[in-house]
């Protein structure tokens, strides 16, 4: 079977070495280490935004980076989508716009809409359609951002700190729903976090990270993956 | 541009066509050179902020320099250039049949040199405030790449972008000393500052304080349409 991800490569930024290798099947894979550990470099490689030094990166099987061959696949054509820690929403689009921009397998202005609209439902963000995002809550900008980072039916998703400029009781509930949502589209997830709750409850793999060394790596088990409001984590590490 | 009223409206408004036919030059010629400077402009200040190439620096200079430069030595060199011997009066008068100096053409050209820092400056200062990110998401998103300056990155630093083309406008219209020099006071290619300056030297001086708050109220009210463009739809 085809991994979602399989990643081998380094990168040098100043003083920092990352040097990482690990692979990612279905379901949630949790970067989770301390602050400056190289998890969101990590997703920046993944992502087309920056080029590690050496290495290779494929998503869904398909080689997307490549630095022994010179292949680096622009970041467009990665089929991937991505949360960012504080939404990243374009200010001057409506929350519909900015989720129909990311739609890529329809055409056409209505069918892009149509599709960005199911997906805020699916997030329960869809009352807030033809608002600017200026106008919403921290918790809500974030559903908004979940919705455009699978609304382009990307074969990966990657989310960098999804959560952490949010209170408590607004992460509580978004754990919930990012948890329920990413398993029911059966979009393969990366999510980088340095809080142990959120590793815990989101991940179906924990990678654990540490100065730029992936340091162990942890199955989550949980007793009903398909009803996720009701899951009970419990962990196997393993070295 | 002078067409665009018939005479009759202008008598009825009673707008003198001593008034009329220099705002309409300035105008025509302002609204010309404007839409060549946002463009080039905003796509040089474009280059500027987000590009990685050599050269930047000094390209940046060279284009600022008619801001340090006084419009005469400016106009001194687009008159040399333009109606002396060489390459470029060749190609005008290979092109257009005769050198642009002392014509509509040449006023156009002058204030177009003399606007084009304003635009470029303002634009590359209002795209370099825009915050990458934005712009990587977009990428992330799918977005071709040639299609993120407009969807992301444009409309972003849009009041920026606005203030420059504004400026600009309002170094064209207002643009003397340039002008003069390249295309002189030539009939019907004598725009409004030329027109005050002509009323002043002959002593006309009614004339004069008509034509100076003509250019005021026009100027004023071209600058507050351009900023109001700025500030729809804020988010």
């Amino acid at each position: 079977m085809t991994s979602a991800l399989e990643v081998a490569m380094t990168r040098h930024i100043g003083e920092f070495d990352l040097d990482v290798a690990f692979t990612v099947e279905s379901g949630i894979s949790v970067l989770f280490g301390p602050s400056g550990a190289g998890k969101s470099l990590t997703l920046a490689l993944i992502a087309g935004l920056l080029r590690p030094d050496t290495g290779t990166i494929a998503i869904n099987g398909q080689e997307v980076t490549d630095c022994a061959r010179h292949v680096y696949v622009s970041t467009q054509d990665r089929r991937i989508g991505m949360v960012f820690q504080d939404g990243l929403l374009l200010p001057h689009r409506t929350v519909l716009d900015n989720v129909a921009l990311a739609v890529r397998q329809s055409r056409g202005r209505a069918a892009k809409r149509a599709v960005a609209r199911s997906w805020l439902e699916r997030v329960g963000a869809d009352a807030f359609a033809e608002r600017r995002p200026s106008s919403l809550s921290g918790g809500q900008r974030q559903r908004v951002a979940l919705a455009r980072g699978l609304a382009g039916d990307p074969a990966l998703v990657l989310l960098d700190e999804p959560l952490s400029a949010l209170d408590a009781a607004v992460r509580s509930e978004l754990r919930t729903l990012i948890r329920k949502v990413i398993v029911a589209s059966g979009i393969p997830a990366v999510l980088v976090t340095h809080d142990a709750v959120e590793a815990e409850e989101l991940g179906d793999v924990v990678i654990n990270y540490n100065e730029g060394r992936v340091t162990g790596y942890r199955v989550v088990e949980r007793v009903r993956d398909t009803e996720p409001d009701g899951d009970a984590p419990r962990s196997s590490e393993s070295p | 541009m002078t067409g665009l009223i018939p005479h009759s409206w202008l008598n009825w408004l009673g707008i003198p066509p001593w008034v009329w036919n220099p705002l309409s030059v300035s105008l025509h010629a302002a609204l010309e050179a404007t839409v060549v400077v946002g463009v080039v402009g905003i796509a040089l200040g474009y280059a500027l902020a987000r590009g990685r190439f050599p050269g930047r620096g000094a390209i940046e200079t060279i284009f600022s320099l008619p801001v340090a430069l006084p419009p005469t030595v400016v106009g001194y060199y687009l008159l040399t250039r333009m109606g002396g011997p060489g390459p470029i009066r060749t190609f005008e008068v290979h092109v257009f049949g005769h050198p642009l100096t002392f014509t509509f053409a040449g006023i156009v050209i002058a204030q177009i040199v003399e606007s084009f820092p304003y635009c470029v400056r303002f634009s590359r200062a209002a795209i370099s405030a825009v915050d990458p990110r934005f712009e990587q998401a977009a990428r992330a998103m799918g977005v071709a790449r040639w299609r993120i300056p407009f969807l992301v990155t444009l409309p972003l630093a849009r009041r920026g972008i606005v203030a420059g083309v504004a400026m600009a406008f309002g170094r064209a219209m207002g643009d003397f000393g340039a002008t003069m020099i390249v295309s002189g006071s030539v009939p019907m290619a004598t725009t409004m500052p030329i027109a005050l300056y002509n009323a002043v030297i002959f002593g006309t001086h009614q004339q004069a304080m008509v034509l100076a708050l003509a250019q005021v109220v026009v100027s004023l009210a071209i600058l507050l349409g351009v900023s109001r463009l700025g500030k729809v739809r804020p988010w």
